[in-house]
C-alpha cells in the first residue's frame, strides 16, 4: 500500500498545483487579489506536504527494499548499506525527478511562508508561477515516469545501484545539485512575476537576492563535490572533462553567478533591471535544458543515465512551455520597465557589469561548444567533437581576464569611485606576479606551459587583491561585516581554485609502469615499492588490494589501490588510493595483472591540487557567510519592529 | 567469525583473479606501449597530451588517454609508436581524422563544418561589449 | 532599449528548441563509418592465426580478384550470430579472408569448431593496428575489397541473412 499512497499524494499534490496557479493568475485582477492572495499561500503549503509525503513513501519503499515495485527491483538490493538504498531512490530517472519537483514545491513553500514583507502582488503571482512549473514536472512523474509502478509478479532479487555511486560524497550529490539547480526556479518565478505587473524595482531585487544566493550555494558545493567524485572516483586524475553533462551543471552556475552580481546591483543602485530579468529566466533556463540534456540522452555522455525518447520529448515540451512562455512575455512586457540607472566608471556596479559580460559571454560559449555537435550532425549528417581542448583553448583566456576584474569591482566603491584607489592594491599585486613569473621562466616552465604560468601569477596576484578590501575597511578583523568577510572569502576561493588548476598542470609528476610485487619505481621526488597484493571482500564486492609504499625525504605511507569486483549489478571499478600532504596529494591506481605477473600501476604526484576543491568550498562559505549576514540583518529589523512601545519610549 | 571472512575473502580472491586472467586474453594490450611511456620524455609529453585529445572509438564519452577499453589501448600504442618515428601530434591527429572523421578528434580543426565554433566566441564577445558600452554611454550625456 | 533587441532572447531559445526536436527524432547514431571507402588497402602482412590456415596480406587481395574481408574475434558474442550469413557466402563461392583481433589459436580453434569456418584465411592482428588502419572501430565489420585492393564498402555490425542480399548486389557490382 505503500506505494499505492505515494502515487495518490502525487495526484493530490498535481491537483494542488493546479489549484495554486489558478489561484496566483487570479491576483491580476484587482478585485480577487485580496482574497486570493492569502490561498495562494496555504495551497503551496500544502501542495509541498504532499510532495514531500510522496517521496517520503519513495525512500520507505527503498529502505524496506519492496521488490514488488518495479523502480526498487531495478534500482536497489537488500546487501547494501541503508545510506545507499536511500542514495539508491535517487539515483535513478524516475527517483531523480520526484526529488526534483519535490524541492520545486519545497522552494514554493518557503517562498510563501517566509517572504512576509515582500509585495503581496508580486508574490502571490510568483506563487503562482512557482505552481505552474511544478504542475508540468508532477505530469511529467504521473503520465511518463511513475516512480510506483508495481512489478507483477515480485522480483527475486534487486539490481542495485551502480557502484561508481557507492560512495558516501555521492549519495547526497544529486540532492544538494538540485537544491541549486531548482532553487534558481524562484528567481524565474519572481522574474515573471515582475514581468506580469511590470515592476521591477530594487524591492524585487531584495526579495529575490536571498533565493539566488542560496541556489548559488548549493550549486557550488554540488559542481566541487562531483568534480572530486570524478577525481577519484573514475581514476584518471582529471577534475573536469568538459563533458556534457559537467557542462550541464556549470551552465546555471555560471548564469546564477551573473545573475546574484546582477541583482545585487539592482538591489543597492536600481539599475540592470532589463538584464536582471533575463539573466533571472536564463539561470533556471539553463537548469531545465541541463535537465533536458542529460535526461533525454541526445549527448553522449561518460555519466551514463537511462535513455527515453519519448520521456525526452515530453520534457522538451515543458521546455518550450516554460522557457518559450516566460521569454515571449519577457519581448512583450519588457518595453513597460526601464532599464533604470546608469553608470559611471570607475564605480562597482561597473565592475559588476564587467563581471557581467564575461560570465555572459562564457556561458554562451559553452552552451555553444556542448550544442554544436548536435548541429553539425543534423547539418551535414557526420559526426564532429568538441572537447577539452576546445573549451580549454577558448574559455581560459576569458576566464583569467575574468579573475582579474574579479577582485577589481570589490575594491571600488558604488556609484562613483576614483582611479586612485585601485593603484596601490595594482601596484602590490603586480610585483607579486612579476616575482612569480620570474621564478617560473628560470624554472623554464614559460617554455613547456606558457598558459598555466600565466595562470599561476595570476592566481596568487587575484588573491592578494581578494583579500585587500578587509584592510580597506579600517577596522579590526572581527569587527568587518559578514557580508565583507563573505564577498572575500568568496572571491578567495576562486583565486585558490585557480591556483590548485595552475600548480597541478605545472607541477603534477606522473607515473606508469608495470611492476611485480617487490619491485619499486620513482615518481619525481618519490620512491615508489610496490609491496604486495591481497584478497579482501565486503558485503556486496570482493576485492584485490595492494600495498604500496611511498617515501619521500623521510616520510613514508602505505597506500592501497585496489580493484573491486561488485556481485550486484556485476562491475569491476577501480578504487584509487589518495594520500594528501601539506604539499599536494598522492594518487595511486591498480590496473590489471599481466600475463609475465606484472601489475600495471598509475600514479600522480599532484603539488596544491586539493586547493582546486578547496577554493570551491571556500566560495561556497563567502556565500553562506553573506546568507548569514543577511538573516541577522533581518532578524535584528524584526526585533526592533516588535517592540515599537519601548522606541517610542526612547524617542517621544 | 573472522577465519571464516579470510577464508571467504581467499576463496572471493581465487574466483575473481581467474576472471581477471580470463579477461586478460581479451583485455592485454599486445603492444607493451600502450601502457608504458616513451624513452624521451619531451615524446611521452606530446603523445600524453595527444591521447588526451583523441576520442574512444568504443567507449564514445572518453578521450583514450582516460580509458581502459582494450582498443583505446591499441590506440595509445599507434600513438606513441608514431611519436617515437618522429610524427608531429597533428600527423597523427590527421591519420586518425582520415579513417574515423572529425569525430576522433576533440579537437576541432578549422573545416567547412566547424569555423562558426571559432568566429561565434567572437561575435559574441563583440556583441556584448557594445551592448555593455551603451549602457556607460547615456551618462555622459544626460 | 532597441525594439528588435528584446526578441533576441526569444529567438535564440527558438533556435535550441528546433535543434533539441530535430535532435530527438533522429537519434544519435553510435556507428563512426571508416572514412577509408574507396581507398587502397594499406600494406600489411598478418601472420596465420591457425598453423593449417594461411595468414592474411595486402597482397593476396590485389590478385584482380574481389575479396570478402571479415573482422572478427572469438570472444565477441556478435560475431557468433554471423556464422549463418558467412557460411552461405562462402557456398556462394566468395572468397572470406578474416582478421582475428586480439586473440589465441586455441579460442579460434574452438570458436570454428563450434560455428563452423566459413574463412579461407585467417590473420590475427593482435595490436588492432590493421583494424584501426582501415577505419574499423569494433568487431565485427566487413569490408568488400575489389581486385585492386581497393576498400569498396563496409558493413558494421554482424552479417545476418537480410543483410545478404544487399551484400551479394554491391559484390556482383564490385565484380563487373
Amino acid at each position: 500500500m505503500i506505494a499505492e499512497s505515494g502515487l495518490i499524494f502525487l495526484w493530490l499534490a498535481a491537483m494542488m498545483a493546479l489549484l495554486q496557479s489558478l489561484f496566483g493568475i487570479s491576483v491580476l485582477n484587482n478585485r480577487l487579489e485580496n482574497l486570493f492572495s492569502g490561498a495562494v499561500k496555504i495551497t503551496a503549503i500544502i501542495q509541498a506536504a504532499l510532495a514531500l509525503a510522496a517521496f517520503a513513501m519513495l525512500l520507505w519503499l527503498f529502505m524496506r527494499v519492496d521488490l514488488s515495485v518495479m523502480l526498487v527491483a531495478e534500482n536497489d538490493h537488500w546487501a547494501k548499506p541503508m545510506l545507499y538504498r536511500l542514495a539508491a531512490s535517487w539515483g535513478n530517472h524516475e527517483g531523480s525527478m520526484l526529488l526534483w519537483v519535490t524541492i520545486l514545491s519545497f522552494c514554493g513553500a518557503l517562498l510563501a511562508l517566509f517572504s512576509g514583507k515582500s509585495d503581496q502582488k508580486l508574490l502571490s503571482l510568483a506563487l503562482g508561477s512557482q505552481a505552474f512549473l511544478a504542475l508540468g514536472f508532477f505530469a511529467f512523474l504521473l503520465f511518463v515516469s511513475n516512480p510506483f509502478t508495481r512489478l507483477n509478479p515480485p522480483a527475486s532479487e534487486g539490481l542495485g545501484l551502480n557502484p561508481l555511486l557507492q560512495d558516501p560524497g555521492l549519495a547526497f550529490h544529486p540532492p544538494t545539485l538540485y537544491l541549486g539547480y531548482v532553487g534558481l526556479s524562484v528567481a524565474f518565478s519572481f522574474a515573471v512575476a515582475a514581468l506580469l505587473t511590470g515592476k521591477a524595482d530594487r524591492d524585487f531585487a531584495k526579495s529575490m537576492r536571498v533565493w539566488v544566493l542560496g541556489a548559488w550555494v548549493f550549486l557550488t558545493i554540488g559542481i566541487t563535490a562531483g568534480s572530486y567524485w570524478a577525481y577519484y572516483e573514475l581514476g584518471w586524475g582529471g577534475f573536469w572533462f568538459w563533458d556534457p553533462v559537467e557542462n550541464a551543471a556549470l551552465m546555471p552556475w555560471l548564469a546564477a553567478t551573473a545573475l546574484f552580481h546582477s541583482v545585487s546591483v539592482l538591489a543597492k543602485r536600481d539599475a540592470l533591471r532589463v538584464w536582471t530579468l533575463v539573466l533571472a529566466v536564463t539561470a533556471f533556463s539553463m537548469s531545465m535544458i541541463g535537465t533536458f540534456l542529460v535526461r533525454s540522452g541526445i549527448l553522449v555522455s561518460v555519466h551514463a543515465f537511462a535513455v527515453d525518447p519519448w520521456r525526452g520529448s515530453f520534457i522538451l515540451g515543458l521546455l518550450g512551455l516554460y522557457i518559450g512562455g516566460a521569454l515571449a512575455l519577457f519581448a512583450l512586457k519588457i518595453g513597460k520597465i526601464h532599464q533604470g540607472n546608469h553608470f559611471v566608471l570607475p564605480s562597482r556596479e561597473a565592475g559588476l557589469v564587467l563581471n557581467n559580460l564575461f560570465l555572459g559571454v562564457i556561458l554562451a560559449i559553452v552552451l555553444i561548444g556542448t550544442l554544436y555537435p548536435l548541429l553539425a550532425e543534423l547539418i551535414s549528417g557526420e559526426k564532429l567533437s568538441v572537447g577539452a581542448p576546445y573549451f580549454n583553448l577558448i574559455i581560459t583566456p576569458l576566464a583569467l581576464l575574468l579573475c582579474v576584474l574579479m577582485p577589481l569591482g570589490a575594491l571600488l566603491r558604488w556609484k562613483q569611485d576614483n582611479w586612485m584607489t585601485l593603484k596601490w592594491p595594482i601596484q602590490i599585486s603586480a610585483y607579486f606576479f612579476i616575482i612569480i613569473e620570474y621564478a617560473l621562466y628560470l624554472k623554464g616552465k614559460w617554455a613547456t606551459a606558457p598558459m598555466a604560468s600565466l595562470a599561476f601569477g595570476v592566481a596568487v596576484a587575484v588573491a592578494v587583491l581578494c583579500i585587500w578590501p578587509l584592510f580597506l575597511q579600517k577596522k579590526k578583523l572581527w569587527r568587518i561585516r559578514l557580508n565583507v568577510w563573505g564577498m572575500v572569502l568568496a572571491h578567495l576561493g576562486i583565486a585558490v581554485t585557480l591556483c590548485g588548476i595552475a600548480s597541478t598542470e605545472l607541477f603534477s609528476k606522473e607515473l606508469l609502469t608495470a611492476l611485480k610485487p617487490g619491485q619499486q619505481a620513482n615518481m619525481g621526488s618519490w620512491r615508489v615499492h610496490f609491496d604486495r597484493v591481497m584478497p579482501d571482500m565486503g558485503s556486496d564486492w570482493t576485492a584485490i588490494v595492494s600495498d604500496i609504499r611511498v617515501e619521500r625525504w623521510g616520510h613514508s605511507f602505505t597506500l592501497h589501490p585496489a580493484l573491486r569486483h561488485f556481485t550486484n549489478p556485476v562491475t569491476d571499478t577501480s578504487e584509487t588510493a589518495l594520500k594528501t600532504t601539506e604539499a599536494g596529494q598522492l594518487y595511486l591506481v591498480l590496473g590489471q595483472q599481466a600475463d609475465d605477473g606484472r601489475w600495471q600501476i598509475r600514479g600522480w604526484w599532484k603539488p596544491l591540487v586539493t586547493f582546486i576543491w578547496g577554493g570551491g568550498f571556500l566560495t561556497a562559505f563567502g556565500g553562506i557567510l553573506i546568507l548569514l549576514d543577511r538573516l541577522w540583518e533581518h532578524l535584528q529589523k524584526r526585533r526592533r519592529k516588535s517592540r515599537p512601545d519601548e522606541r517610542q519610549r526612547l524617542f517621544l | 567469525m573472522t577465519w571464516l571472512k579470510t577464508g571467504l575473502a581467499l576463496l572471493a580472491f581465487a574466483v575473481f583473479s581467474f576472471q581477471l586472467i580470463s579477461y586478460g586474453v581479451a583485455e592485454q594490450p599486445y603492444d607493451p606501449y600502450a601502457e608504458q611511456p616513451l624513452k624521451n620524455p619531451a615524446q611521452e609529453n606530446q603523445a600524453q597530451d595527444l591521447m588526451h585529445t583523441l576520442r574512444c572509438l568504443v567507449c564514445q564519452g572518453q578521450s583514450i588517454a582516460d580509458s581502459n577499453a582494450a582498443m583505446a589501448a591499441d590506440m595509445r600504442a599507434i600513438v606513441r609508436h608514431d611519436i617515437e618515428k618522429g610524427w608531429s601530434p597533428e600527423q597523427v591527429r590527421r591519420w586518425f581524422i582520415d579513417r574515423y572523421g572529425d569525430w576522433v578528434s576533440y579537437k576541432p580543426t578549422w573545416s567547412k563544418r566547424s569555423w562558426p565554433l571559432w568566429i561565434l566566441p567572437l561575435v559574441i564577445l563583440s556583441g556584448g561589449i557594445f551592448l555593455i558600452t551603451r549602457l556607460f554611454k547615456r551618462e555622459e550625456k544626460p | 532599449m532597441k525594439p528588435w533587441l528584446k526578441w533576441l532572447p526569444l529567438v535564440a531559445f527558438a533556435l535550441c528548441f528546433v535543434l533539441f526536436r530535430l535532435a530527438l527524432s533522429h537519434p544519435e547514431n553510435p556507428v563512426v563509418p571508416s572514412k577509408q571507402i574507396g581507398k587502397p588497402l594499406p600494406e600489411f602482412h598478418l601472420p596465420a592465426a591457425l598453423p593449417d590456415m594461411a595468414g592474411v596480406e595486402t597482397r593476396q587481395m590485389k590478385d584482380g580478384k574481389p575479396h570478402f574481408l571479415n573482422i572478427f574475434a572469438s570472444w565477441c558474442v556478435p560475431c557468433a550470430q554471423e556464422s549463418g550469413a558467412l557460411m552461405a557466402m562462402h557456398d556462394a563461392g566468395i572468397p572470406i579472408m578474416a582478421i582475428a583481433i586480439r586473440d589465441k589459436p586455441a579460442d579460434i580453434t574452438r570458436f570454428l569448431n563450434r560455428y563452423g569456418n566459413p574463412y579461407q584465411a585467417i590473420g590475427v592482428d593482435q595490436g588492432s593496428q590493421v583494424q584501426l588502419a582501415i577505419g574499423s572501430s569494433g568487431v565485427p565489420e566487413s569490408f568488400l575489397i575489389d581486385g585492386q585492393g581497393v576498400i569498396r564498402y563496409q558493413h558494421i555490425g554482424a552479417v545476418t541473412e537480410s543483410d545478404l542480399p544487399q551484400l551479394m548486389t554491391i559484390w556482383r557490382q564490385i565484380t563487373a
